[in-house]
């Protein structure tokens, strides 16, 4: 067995603890119960675990962070104006929206795949300019095309001048229907318990596809591509699957999100989901190329808890609110840049590393 | 394989290559870098690159009935196996489920029905067994559960081979070099394995520079040269120097060499290496001793990944690299071209279009860049040195200067490096180290990949340089008549060790004994 080593658990864990020391730091100066931390904790796992599980397969795939799958959440959000104008209540409305979702995901992610098969070594990068381009899509489609074009006729979503969709959508139909339908009370917590049925099942089903062959197919292509490819496996099909299954997996997390949430803000929700869900991955000590279930549910609890201690720590300390809202929106972006680096730097050491081991051995080889 | 011939744009590269192989017989295949060893095999593959480079001539036949193969896969299906040279291994998978990789054994599952064949779940169990199965066939200890990047460098071999052995009705398995990059024990072991292959009824094709393992294994052996089969041996009749001669057999002494004088070397040793270690991928130094006289021209031979590339380049710092270099004495760091620019070494990479060349900058650009970065030439100073401009006039004087004494086809100084051909490139890689003035000049591969005319031309530059200057220089090749019409000695690397330092007038037999390493072996 090898001997526990502090200092290399420190390095390799160092996002993680930075926040630990933070939300403690923070924790007495917020003041808040602990009744209510481990309540709001509760409800943003069930609100953001199906997005920020959703980024695992293309991980897996070694493509990376999929910033991408802000197109599964605009899909999602496509979905979640149809049945408000339609006026689709409650669980069925839902699983309407993910009906109407679902294609619109799978052709987003089939696009976004192929760009990425183009862009080979620079899939973070790209991903995330595609995101930006298909926000501009989306705008044009959403504030003119959605009443002229597509018949959305409805005056709780429609602007008052005919066309476009307004600014927010109060989303009353579906608010916490998931979450309401089978709800128990424990020392005074609400649990909502098809939620956590429907995330646990989202893992189960993470843990199976590992065991598939195209699991097994997308670890290999993630780990060297030409190998793959030379023992037959269809390197480009592989990839694309990631992709589209993260972002279809994507646009359902969005639909669970706007539930629990209960508005739509139809023009920032999918751009801000998609950096918070992946900042909360990194929190939870993934990296580019390693992220499990762990990392997802640690990543949600201690990047939440930091975000709903901030706020309240700022206001407590300055008198301002304000300065914990700036302070939250830094610290993600902060955390992304830190991890992105970290990777770099830990992975050209490891090289560096095994080129001096590699290079030992072979002295000792030509000794003996 | 009958009459087989193949051509690379107009080169004729394999000349009417006949010879046949019996089921369960061992043949060997030797030959120097560049006899069309490779270009054989990848005939024999199918790969694609004989496709695009308009196919071959000749018939290859299996049991008697002509096999084209469009792609690998096809000489896969018809039971042929090769292992290259670069394992094709996944670090982060176990050795059983490298070996079954894409083959992995599945369980049917009802979701394969709405979401196909790829939602099976994979029979670990099944796949564990073919594994061990295939391991036990080759009769080496393995174990199928340690993940790739964990072995050593033999396991990770022994992975390779069972990969292409647990491929159902393997007939024939080709071994490209198997056995360069394993210890003594290891390459024992591989051999032992390929003797039990053997004698299960699959046909190995060994290729190999290690002339003894040969001998060991095979039962017969094809020597080739430049493209063309030289001799067909039985192994047990034959011996290292006679495969030694007929490798590198051309004829000796076809008057070019006679011209050039042996000098007496200088008793001083301007740069000395010890213990020194590179790790670079393809050309890994193990333990170089080396001294360099003053003013001599020393050449450094040996075959291809053997480790005499990694040697300038371990000293230059491009790669990492460990050991003691002295230069007059003083030791230099290791890891830091800068250094080792500033103190008067200069080196001509191999790579001249990675390394060597801004390509898309001026001749004078190229040629003046260096001089002017480390040692603060073609700088015009003003206030004191506080502010530096560039000397233009200078730098065309120096850039005219070697275009005419390197006779450099170009329109004008202020022509782009990329639009010179290969030749050309290399002599204002030449030009931009001798600007630098260096009392040491490494200069590796100098005639790779240049037409004769300019390969005579650039060896001529170095020769009048080394002579009238007084520059030491040593030039690394792989072509040994090279190496023996300019230098004084030649030293010749093999797994990654000096074998041997000779005059440059010693006969290439002797040069070719060294170069497949025969008296290390013969010491020990």
């Amino acid at each position: 067995m090898k001997q526990f080593n502090w200092k290399e658990f420190a390095i390799n864990n160092i996002v993680p603890i930075i926040f630990i020391v933070l939300c403690i730091a923070c924790l007495p100066i917020a003041g808040y119960s602990g009744k209510y931390l481990v309540s709001q904790i509760i409800t943003r796992i069930m609100r953001n675990s199906f997005l920020v599980l959703s980024l695992l397969i293309p991980i897996m795939a070694g493509m990376g962070l999929n910033f991408g799958m802000t197109l599964g959440a605009m899909a999602g959000q496509i979905g979640i104006i149809f049945i408000t104008t339609w006026n689709v209540v409650g669980i069925p409305g839902l699983l309407l929206a993910a009906i109407i979702a679902t294609p619109i995901a799978v052709l987003l992610g089939w696009f976004c795949g192929k760009m990425l098969n183009m862009a080979r070594g620079r899939e973070m990068i790209t991903s995330y300019m595609i995101s930006f381009f298909m926000n501009g899509v989306y705008q044009l489609v959403v504030l003119y095309a959605m009443g002229p074009v597509i018949p959305i006729h409805s005056d709780k979503v429609i602007l008052p001048r005919g066309y476009g969709v307004r600014n927010t959508i109060d989303l009353i139909n579906v608010r916490q229907s998931v979450d309401s339908f089978i709800q128990i009370n424990i020392a005074g917590i609400s649990i909502p318990v098809l939620t956590i049925i429907l995330i646990a099942l989202l893992c189960l089903v993470i843990v199976w596809f590992r065991k598939t062959k195209l699991g097994q197919d997308m670890r290999a292509v993630g780990q060297d591509l030409e190998v793959a490819r030379e023992a037959g496996i269809k390197v480009e099909r592989t990839r694309i699957l990631a992709i589209v299954i993260s972002t279809v997996f994507a646009a359902y997390g969005m639909i669970l999100y706007l539930s629990n949430m209960g508005t739509l803000n139809t023009y920032n929700s999918h751009s801000q989901i998609g950096m918070f869900s992946i900042a909360a991955l990194l929190v939870g000590g993934a990296s580019v190329s390693k992220a499990s279930i762990k990392n997802v549910f640690l990543g949600i609890v201690l990047f939440h808890l930091m975000f709903i201690l901030t706020p309240q720590a700022g206001k407590n300390l300055m008198g301002q609110a304000q300065i914990g809202e700036y302070f939250r929106v830094f610290v993600s972006y902060g955390v992304i840049t830190l991890a992105l680096v970290l990777y770099e730097i830990r992975t050209r050491r490891e090289k560096a590393e095994s080129a001096k081991q590699l290079a030992q051995l072979q002295r000792e080889g030509a000794k003996a | 394989m009958q009459n087989v011939s193949k051509e690379y744009n107009g080169n004729p590269v394999l000349k009417d290559v006949n010879f046949k192989l019996g089921q369960g017989e061992v043949l060997g295949l030797v030959g120097e870098n560049g006899a069309g060893k490779s270009t054989l095999m990848n005939i024999l593959f199918g790969m694609d690159v004989i496709q695009q480079t308009g196919g071959y001539g000749g018939k290859v036949l299996i049991d008697g009935k002509e096999a084209k193969f469009a792609s690998p896969l096809d000489a896969l299906k018809a039971g042929i196996g090769m292992v290259h040279q670069e394992f094709s291994l996944l670090p982060g998978f176990t050795a059983a489920e490298n070996i079954l990789l894409n083959r992995e054994p599945e369980n049917k599952s009802v979701l394969s029905l709405v979401f196909g064949p790829r939602a099976n779940t994979i029979d670990r169990k099944t796949l564990q067994k073919q594994a061990i199965e295939a391991i036990t066939k080759l009769g080496v200890s393995l174990d199928p559960d340690m993940l790739v990047s964990e072995m050593p460098v033999g396991h990770k071999q022994f992975t390779e081979i069972s990969r292409e052995i647990s491929k159902s009705a393997i007939r024939l398995l080709v071994l490209d070099e198997p056995t360069a990059v394993l210890s003594e024990k290891e390459a024992e072991m591989l051999l032992k394995a390929i003797k039990n292959l053997s004698a299960q009824g699959v046909s190995v094709i060994f290729i190999t520079h290690r002339l003894q393992e040969i001998l060991d294994v095979c039962d017969k052996v094809i020597v080739m040269r430049d493209g063309r089969i030289i001799n067909e041996l039985e192994a047990e009749k034959t011996s290292i120097q006679e495969m030694a001669r007929l490798m590198v057999g051309r004829e000796v002494g076809t008057g070019r060499i006679e011209n050039r004088e042996s000098r007496p070397l200088s008793d001083k040793v301007v740069l000395s290496v010890e213990n020194l270690w590179v790790d670079m991928p393809g050309e890994t130094v193990r333990n170089v001793n080396l001294e360099v006289h003053q003013g001599e021209f020393l050449g450094i031979g040996g075959l291809a990944g053997q480790g005499k590339i990694g040697i300038p380049n371990g000293i230059m710092g491009l790669y990492p690299a460990g050991g003691t270099v002295k230069l007059n004495g003083q030791p230099i760091p290791l890891n830091n071209p800068r250094t080792c620019l500033s103190s008067s070494l200069a080196f001509v990479s191999e790579d001249r279009r990675g390394v060597g060349l801004l390509l898309d900058e001026s001749l004078e650009w190229n040629v003046a860049f260096p001089a002017m970065q480390i040692q603060d030439k073609f700088l015009k100073k003003y206030l004191g040195g506080a502010i530096k401009w560039r000397d233009q006039k200078a730098i065309e004087e120096v850039t005219q200067k070697y275009i005419d004494q390197l006779q450099i086809k170009c329109t004008s100084s202020k022509q782009k490096a990329k639009e010179l051909s290969g030749g050309n490139q290399q002599k204002i890689c030449l030009a931009k180290s001798f600007a630098l003035e260096p009392k040491l000049l490494f200069v590796s591969e100098p005639t790779r990949g240049i037409d004769i005319g300019a390969k005579a031309l650039v060896l001529k530059a170095l020769r009048e340089y080394n002579r009238e200057y007084g520059v030491t220089i040593v030039m690394i090749s792989s072509e040994l008549e090279e190496l023996r019409q300019c230098c004084d000695r030649i030293a010749i690397v093999t797994d990654g060790a000096i074998s041997g330092i000779l005059p440059a007038t010693t006969p290439s037999e002797d040069f070719g004994i060294l170069m497949v390493g025969k008296t290390k072996k013969e010491a020990k």
